[in-house]
């Protein structure tokens, strides 16, 4: 039996004051496992941003509970909760949020030196993971040198360099063509996904549907289904 | 610790405008308050310059005398009274005047006289050419070798001119320590001949000059003086009291420090601006970092570290180009009064330091203030 990566019980969380109050996250549970790849699916709006941030740490629920691999997250302190996510977490963003101003190489070695690891040591090991998505030719490059794809390769790089066993994707195939997305998607799941990761996907794409274990649907804050498409297979 | 320097580092300086445009406005900035207050400083200098020439310990002079230049003549008693003051080595009168010469072409030029007390020479300058007794030769009078010489048509031993109907020959070439303000040639001559060449009022000893017998009879010296309706200040003293004239009883030091202030504003306001772009312009990505799981603190040491590395090179490069500038300067007009002093450089450190402390928390309020759910939300 998989051991579960992720356990959400009950998240519920509001914006705003008085009239303008919203409630985005309305008694969100779900169970994601090591090994598999989450999708949470759902139009805007749907409050599948919010969930993955009180997922990951960012983002504390005004309810409810988080809990990955054993830890609960959010009885931790806001060091102890940073050290998490550096650890633990890895964030590949919808805008990739690459430094312009670093070169490509320095951009993924940037999780290892802010755990402290020594300039060089990190700059050795940011290479390899380059060489793991296809472009320690690029190394050099500013990422603005890079096309969409290559620069959404740097990013997962930048989120594996420091193996961490959840990775979250924040829309990774909204800002790249068909081609290219289940291009991206199909590297994940084969050489990304192990049996001790597990891939948390946020998306609205359903071209790249077809890679996922678990689909969860949103809307107006609700989770509606979770389809286990790994069963189905 | 060194890793986060580095990339904080790389993020300033790779973005070359930025980068430039944030040096530029700290150099402007150190360059016009060093440049301002060392303008000041070399104006202070050159006021106080018979003071530091002279070099005498005490000086007694009118209450009323707010400048070296600007002596009041005192009776001839005031020196045998201040002799006869316990505490006193010895007291010797100076006259500190101005005169008008018609030199050999017959042009005229106005020149400083000081007239030292013939006896001691007390206050003499040192001799580049010439003997010091010949001062006492007929006529004798010794010029400063400074940038005013030349307005005396390159004078040699041996020149002579004309002052008030007398007969002046240049006797010695000598050398000062400060330069005066006024631009005029200075001569030296003994006190006698300065008072009997030189049309002056009933009184003629512009300052009494002691020598203290200890420093620990220097306040009895000038409660003594005191009690006589004069004053006697220290070399000091005078020189303080020469620059709090010229601070707060002149427009001088309120223009400067106007001056000084406008450039301080100047440079807040462009680094500042320039810093709170940059900041901006990162801000998604410092957000991003927050999210990957760095600590705010590594945040504010990254920006720290970025304003004061921009202010502390901007502080580097001001201070040299002032120094080249002054040095220029002087090549061209070697009495140009300019001086930088520690206090001065002392003062534009601080005032960078504000500058990068001012940026740093506009950049740190900004970056603190993100969420990282902000950069999911886009």
């Amino acid at each position: 039996m998989a051991k579960t990566a992720i356990s959400a019980h009950q998240l519920v969380k509001w914006f705003g004051e008085g009239d303008a109050r919203t409630n985005a996250v309305k008694a969100a549970s779900f169970e994601a496992n090591f090994g598999e790849i989450f999708y949470l699916v759902g139009p805007s709006g749907s409050g599948k941003t919010t969930l993955l941030s009180m997922i990951s740490g960012i983002l504390k629920p005004d309810l409810g509970s988080v809990t990955i691999d054993n830890t609960a997250i959010w009885t931790l302190n806001n060091d102890e909760l940073a050290n998490f996510r550096l650890n633990r977490i890895g964030f590949v963003f919808q805008d990739y949020h690459l430094f312009p101003r670093l070169t490509t190489v320095e951009n993924v070695a940037i999780p290892l030196i802010l755990k402290q690891r020594d300039w060089d040591e990190s700059i050795q090991e940011a290479l390899r993971y380059l060489e793991i998505v296809g472009l320690k030719d690029r190394a050099q490059l500013p990422p603005f040198k890079l096309s969409g794809g290559e620069q959404q390769r740097v990013a997962i790089a930048r989120a594996i360099v420091s193996q961490p066993d959840i990775l979250i994707f924040d829309e990774p195939t909204a800002s790249l063509d068909g081609d290219t997305g289940k291009k991206i998607m199909s590297f994940i799941k084969d050489e990304i996904l192990n049996e001790n990761r597990c891939v948390l996907v946020v998306t609205h794409d359903s071209r790249i549907f077809e890679y996922a274990d678990k689909i969860m649907k949103m809307e107006d804050g609700a989770v509606t289904a979770i389809e286990n498409k790994s069963e189905v297979k | 610790m060194k890793g986060i320097l580095k990339i904080a580092f790389k993020l300033l300086v790779n973005d070359k405008g930025k980068f430039a445009a944030l040096l530029m406005g700290i150099t402007f900035a150190v360059f016009l308050m060093v440049m301002m207050t060392s303008i000041f400083s070399g104006v202070l200098r050159s006021a106080s310059s018979v003071v530091i020439n002279i070099g005498a310990k005490i000086w007694v002079m009118d209450p009323a005398v707010t400048t070296v230049a600007n002596s009041i003549p005192m009776p001839d008693f005031v020196q045998d009274a201040v002799r006869s003051i316990n505490g006193v080595k010895f007291a010797v009168p100076l006259y500190s005047g101005s005169a008008t010469l018609r030199l050999a072409n017959g042009a005229y030029q106005s020149v400083s006289i000081l007239g030292l007390d013939d006896t001691s020479l007390l206050g003499r300058p040192e001799l580049l050419e010439g003997n010091i007794t010949d001062i006492f030769a007929e006529n004798g009078f010794l010029v400063i070798k400074d940038s005013e010489i030349n307005k005396l048509n390159n004078p040699h031993i041996g020149t002579t001119f004309e002052l008030n109907e007398h007969r002046g020959v240049i006797v010695g070439i000598a050398k000062v320590a400060a330069n005066g303000l006024f631009g005029m040639p200075t001569l030296y001559t003994t006190y006698n001949r300065a008072i009997q060449y030189i049309p002056s009022a009933r009184f003629t000893t512009s300052y009494v000059l002691v020598e203290p017998k200890s420093v620990e009879l220097v306040q009895h010296i000038k409660d003594e003086v005191k009690k006589m309706g004069y004053v006697a200040v220290t070399n000091e003293e005078f020189r303080e009291n020469i620059s709090t004239y010229y601070k707060y009883k002149t427009g001088l030091g309120t223009n400067i420090l106007i001056m000084t202030l406008i450039s301080f504003i100047v440079g807040l306001s462009i680094s500042g601006q320039t810093f709170y772009t940059f900041i901006l312009e990162n801000l998604d990505k410092f957000g991003a970092l927050k999210a990957i799981g760095a600590k705010s603190r590594e945040l504010i040491i990254m920006i720290v570290f970025q304003a004061g590395f921009t202010a502390l090179t901007g502080y580097g490069l001001g201070v040299g180009l002032c120094t080249l500038m002054i040095g220029l300067a002087k090549m061209r007009l070697p009495n140009y009064a300019s001086v930088v002093t520690f206090g001065n450089l002392g003062i534009a450190f601080i005032m960078v330091l504000i500058i990068a402390i001012f940026s740093s928390l506009i950049g740190v309020r900004k970056v603190l203030k993100i969420e990282p759910f902000d950069v999911f939300r886009g």
